[in-house]
């Protein structure tokens, strides 16, 4: 069996989909939900480089590249403000975010 | 197509210039330390000027190979972001004085968000229209959460940011699928390849992921459940840049990338469009009718105002996108006004945010009260005030491409959330004081004033002057 664009493809899709609920169903810990950013991140690179293979056009990568490098940049600020957070209430469940609700 | 490297960089002077100025003030700030803040504010404030006359005066034409755009749209976008921004250093310089959080980083991270929103507006390309959502989305995170010590402020950064980055993720794999069936990340490309039908289904199922994007940057429902958990924690005078400048400068995008990029998928566009316009004034206009905090409140209104804007853009004609940009730049200038207000109220050093506390300030705060009844009128949608050409413009043009059952939600919206600036109004002129309030302090005023001002009489000669702005911005979009 030859690997293909629709296997990358998938597998971009499984990733990006595990990414996405890691946010939604995860209930403990504000760090989980930074790691399913990143994953969510992960899968458009290999979306973009696989796209970027199959039509044989260098902009895929490029675009992967400044990715990679903004992802960097998230999750530094992400944390920053994960540590003023944590700061405040000795605490990071996500379940203790919600001083404000209505 | 094919410019050279000068040229190029001559069209996208206001950015380069305001990314060296943004430069030199972190590093001349970070050797002054807090004395330096005022002074970095003042910098900053300049820089901004001098760059929206740079925009004002730029030429036309398409740089970096089509990822930099520059046209009459994005000269009217960016002259008002560039404009509008001062006003939120002066704002937040005094406001971070007096709550003793003065940081020279605050006009800096305004700077770096005023970039971002330039990029975006000029974005002609996938990439161009991610680096700019992300520099405007990263200082804006980091803006949400500038008091490090107030745990509402820094939930609310936390809580943005992590929504943020969910909807730069869902934009981003959008952006990747239309890449990968369309075969490019131009605009003008991806419109060609479109328009030849060898794209297939893969390329609008990468629409609507960006589209799920764009619409939680302009807080369009159903990606709204940010705004108003956001608008109540952060700082006032931050929630006032929050709630003008970044969404002009998302709805630009928005329109630049649906009317350029997919502007022959316009029929499946539009049903998404309509969908989310409908839900954003729903949920505005009864979401706010619960809320007792004014903050809290003006975040369902900026729902239900982005949803009216939507509206516009669903006609997918010119005059649709001109009414987008009048609406747009009438809706700024009105929500900064109210929020000035709010930063210049306050009672034993605490600021005012529930209702209660606005009980009888028509005896304590004459002045005040009126501008707030006056901001309330027009948002309301009240002739002559601004609010009222503002949503008479989306009307028309939604009647004038057929959308009468959208036209009527309008109308609909509008008697709904007049309930909640009434009874604003009713508590501020009929209901009895508390006590006493702090004296407001003099910026704040002055720009809740002026805003009033605005809202009318000056508006009637300015919409002679921005009518046929926003139309001839309108036209570059190049839809009929």
């Amino acid at each position: 069996m030859t690997i293909g664009l629709i296997h990358y493809l998938s597998v971009a899709a499984i990733l990006f989909t595990i990414g996405v609920l890691g946010i939604f169903v995860n209930r403990k810990n504000i760090i989980v939900i930074l790691m399913s950013i990143e994953l969510i991140l992960l899968a458009v690179n290999i979306n973009l480089v696989a796209f970027s293979a199959y039509l044989h056009d260098v902009v895929g990568q490029i675009f992967a590249m400044f990715v990679l490098t903004v992802a960097a940049a998230e999750a530094a600020v992400g944390l920053a403000i994960l540590v003023t957070f944590f700061r405040n209430r000795g605490d990071i469940a996500v379940d203790d975010a919600s001083v404000m609700k209505g | 197509m094919t410019m050279n490297f000068q040229d190029a960089l001559v069209l996208a002077r206001p950015e380069v210039f305001l990314a060296g100025a943004t430069l030199f003030l972190l590093v001349y700030g970070a050797f002054r330390g807090e004395k330096g803040m005022s002074e970095v504010s003042i910098g900053a404030s300049l820089a901004l000027f001098t760059a929206a006359a740079f925009a004002a005066i730029g030429p036309d034409g398409a740089a970096f190979s089509g990822g930099f755009i520059a046209n009459s749209a994005t000269r009217f976008a960016k002259v008002a972001v560039y404009l509008i921004s001062p006003v939120a250093i002066l704002l937040g310089d005094r406001w971070l004085g007096r709550v003793d959080n003065k940081r020279f980083e605050f006009p800096i991270l305004i700077l770096l968000a005023a970039i971002g929103m330039g990029m975006m507006v000029s974005a002609g390309d996938l990439i161009s229209l991610y680096i700019g959502i992300e520099l405007q989305s990263l200082a804006l995170y980091v803006l949400a959460a500038f008091r490090r010590d107030d745990a509402k402020a820094s939930e609310a950064g936390l809580k943005y940011f992590v929504l943020g980055a969910l909807s730069s993720g869902l934009l981003l794999y959008g952006a990747s699928l239309i890449y990968g069936f369309a075969g490019s990340t131009h605009f003008d490309v991806i419109a060609q390849s479109i328009q030849h039908g060898t794209t297939g289904t893969g390329v609008l199922f990468g629409l609507v992921f960006l589209m799920c994007g764009l619409a939680f940057k302009v807080s369009a429902a159903p990606f709204h459940m940010w705004t108003p958990d956001v608008y109540e924690g952060a700082p006032t005078p931050i929630v006032a840049f929050f709630a003008a400048a970044p969404k002009l400068a998302a709805m630009v995008l928005f329109a630049r990338v649906l009317s350029e990029a997919f502007g022959s998928a316009i029929d499946q566009w539009r049903q998404i469009i309509v969908i989310t316009a409908f839900l954003s004034v729903a949920i505005g206009a009864f979401g706010g009718l619960a809320q007792s905090n004014i903050k809290r409140l003006l975040g369902y209104s900026s729902i239900a105002n982005i949803g009216y804007a939507l509206i516009g853009l669903s006609a997918g004609t010119a005059e649709g996108m001109q009414a987008v940009l009048v609406f747009m730049v009438l809706y700024m200038i009105d929500v900064t006004g109210f929020f000035a207000c709010l930063g210049a109220l306050s009672r034993d050093g605490k600021s005012m945010e529930s209702l209660s506390d606005f009980a009888g300030l028509a005896r304590l705060r004459p002045g005040l009260a009126l501008v707030l009844t006056a901001l309330s009128f027009s948002v309301m949608g009240l002739p002559p005030f601004s609010g009222f050409w503002a949503k008479l413009f989306v009307f028309k043009a939604a009647i004038a491409s057929g959308q009468w059952i959208l036209a009527a939600v309008v109308l609909l919206g509008s008697v709904v959330a007049a309930f909640y600036y009434l009874r604003l109004i009713k508590t501020m002129w009929f209901d009895p004081a508390p006590g006493q309030t702090d004296t407001p302090p003099v910026e704040a005023k002055g720009v809740a004033f002026a805003a009033a001002l605005f809202c009318f009489p000056l508006v009637l000669p300015a919409m002679a002057w921005l009518e046929p702005m926003a139309r001839t911005a309108a036209v570059s979009f190049g839809l009929k």
